[in-house]
């Protein structure tokens, strides 16, 4: 190290000046101030023509406000300034452009799903209510999709994350590829499909006309299932290789690692994957259609007798009655199972917090 | 409780690929073994042999005879949870448990065994198993935080508590010390020169200094040309494999001319 310092100073290209590091910026509430502007002037100049649309509007503030500024940062800040600003215009308009139909569409389901959504909604049947009175709800359907989806996760849950603890901690070479070939082909089986195969079942096992709600919920769980195996495995190969070596050098055998280890630490992912694939199959109608039957009206908590109606059939039907008190009656339902997966997902990030790793 | 260990002829694979080839030493009781050499010469490899830790690499497997006491550890009944509980181990990377606090890291030991305990004998333990550690202070109004909180080498001792917690006979440290600063270096140098009284010792260091200050034998291993297996070059009293060394290679690693 002394030889180094002892050497004279090696002058560099520019010697004698001081490189200048400083740069141009745009004052910090620039693009903030220029984006209230473009759209006010836009707005004005749309009104002018009396033309004025709220699709045009945005565009063109959105088309307006990226030109201005990108114009006026390479003028102020230079060239890399610039494209950084020119690629956050990009990403935040891609963003809002994603959110639009998102937003769009809760508007719609609640703008009209709440003409009928009440208390009195929610806790009655249609038993006994023709279907054109201004009466009835949905309690009954939200007694079935409760049901039916409850058993499905019952089903699917330990199968699927039991797989995924085989594929990721046990499984070798070519049985390994072989379960993950048909994981795959199960995912991508049409849910009408897992519908007709639960029916044919049936009547091998049943004989013909003995659609119930377990009927329903052994198609929904042929769609779970590959669903849950695959967002375990990802989540069971986070789990580190450390973590798993601490736990046999304690001396504790692979199955305890497992159980105590490996899970736990992954139960925040696991539990958020297993909510991911209740909201893909909460929604399913076709299975349904053909399994637990469309025409129950009155309330049924029994998943081995008889049909159960659920949520999305009685859209479904209601829909297609097609009188004004069946719109009203599917929209609210709509809203009703929209409610239903937005609760499941906060209980979700609740559940996913609880279990999830704590540093503090 | 510390016991010996006899390796004589032990080859270590991945695959098909020898890694380190006939390895012959012996391991003292109540003394600490360094084993010192470049990276990849299979320090870590045969580290991880001697509790059979090596084996849970899909496809690694070794031959060759690994006598604990009398007990040969790869002989065909031996179960190698149970050597896994007689040979604790420290890594690398500091690695306790996310999902526990603190005092459960320390029992994990037993917890994770369904191992019966009373709450008493568990503060016990976790108490003595801290104060092993010189832990306990910086941390006993604080055991239900999780370990994860705690400083990389407070963390290292966490892990060397936890891996004591269980009595093994051995202790096996992979570079304990490699990720943390001079102060934690020196508190579980400290650690380890007051455990050899109870455990035997076998630390893998790319640090000479520390070898030098820690053991009192040290195993010189190396790679005999790039891409052959790694072999154990020279093993000897500290003093004289760092004064007097026998063979050539290890004089040149050990004044710095290769390595």
């Amino acid at each position: 190290m002394s030889t180094t310092t002892a050497q004279p100073p090696v002058p560099g290209p520019e010697s004698g000046t001081k490189p200048d590091l400083r740069a141009g910026t745009l004052p910090r509430h620039f693009p903030l101030g220029l984006l209230v502007g473009c759209g006010v002037v836009v707005a004005g100049v749309l009104a002018a023509f009396s033309s004025f649309g709220l699709i045009t509007w945005a565009l063109l503030t959105a088309v307006a406000y990226s030109v201005i500024i990108v114009t006026a940062s390479n003028r102020v800040e230079g060239g890399r300034k610039a494209k950084d600003r020119m690629v956050t215009a990009i990403v935040y308009g891609c963003f809002l452009l994603a959110m639009a139909p998102l937003v769009s569409l809760l508007y719609t389901v609640a703008g009209y799903g709440l003409d009928r959504f009440s208390p009195y909604f929610l806790t009655v049947s249609m038993n006994g209510v023709l279907p054109s009175m201004d009466a009835g709800g949905v309690y009954h359907a939200i007694v079935g999709t409760l049901a039916i989806t409850g058993m499905a996760t019952l089903l699917s849950v330990p199968i699927g994350v039991l797989t995924a603890v085989y594929l990721v901690e046990y499984a070798q070479g070519r049985i390994k590829k072989v379960i993950t070939f048909f994981v795959d082909v199960m995912t991508g089986i049409p849910s009408i499909v897992a519908g007709l195969f639960v029916v044919a079942l049936w009547m091998m096992l049943f004989g013909p006309g003995h659609t119930n709600g377990a009927a329903g919920a052994l198609s929904l769980t042929v769609l779970m299932i590959p669903v849950v195996v695959r967002s375990s495995e990802e989540m069971l190969r986070l789990v580190s290789r450390d973590l798993r070596e601490a736990s046999y050098a304690l001396g504790v055998p692979k199955w305890r690692t497992i159980t105590k280890v490996v899970l736990p630490t992954s139960a925040a992912g696991l539990t958020t994957g297993i909510m991911l694939a209740i909201a893909r199959v909460i929604g399913e109608t076709a299975p349904l259609v053909l399994t637990a039957g469309s025409s129950a009206v009155s309330i049924n908590w029994n998943l081995f007798d008889g049909q159960m109606m659920n949520l999305p059939v009685f859209i479904y039907s209601q829909f297609r009655m097609g009188g004004a008190v069946n719109y009203e009656r599917a929209w609210a339902a709509a809203l009703t199972l929209v409610l239903i997966v937005m609760l499941l997902f906060i209980l979700a990030r609740v559940i996913g917090r609880l279990f999830s790793p704590k540093t503090r | 409780m510390a016991k010996r260990i006899d390796v004589s002829g032990l080859h270590v694979y991945y695959g098909d690929f020898l890694a380190v080839e006939d390895v012959s030493m012996t391991i003292e009781p109540r003394s600490v073994t360094a084993f010192i050499g470049s990276s990849g010469c299979g320090k870590s490899t045969f580290l991880r042999t001697l509790n059979r830790m090596h084996e849970v690499t899909p496809g690694a497997r070794a031959e060759g005879k690994v006598l604990l006491d009398d007990m040969d550890i790869y002989g065909p009944d031996v179960d190698p949870v149970l050597v896994r509980s007689e040979i604790g181990m420290v890594f690398q990377k500091a690695n306790p448990f996310p999902t526990m606090s603190i005092y459960d890291n320390v029992i994990a030991g037993a917890r994770l065994n369904n191992k019966r305990m009373t709450k008493s004998e568990a503060d016990d333990l976790v108490e003595e198993s801290l104060r092993g550690a010189n832990l306990w202070k910086e941390v006993k109004d604080r055991l239900d935080k999780p370990g994860a909180g705690l400083s990389g080498g407070q963390q290292q001792r966490l892990c060397i508590a936890r891996a004591t917690a269980v009595k093994p006979s051995v202790l096996l440290m992979d570079e304990p010390c490699s990720a943390l600063d001079p102060i934690s270096t020196l508190a579980i140098e400290d650690l380890i020169h007051n455990m050899k009284e109870d455990y035997t010792i076998v630390i893998v260091t790319h640090n000479m200094q520390q070898a030098a200050r820690v053991s009192d034998r040290t195993a010189f291993f190396n790679l005999s040309a790039p891409g052959k297996p790694g072999k154990l070059i020279e093993m000897g009293e500290t003093n004289q494999i760092f004064t007097r060394p026998e063979k050539k290679d290890t004089e040149n690693y050990i004044t710095g001319r290769f390595g």
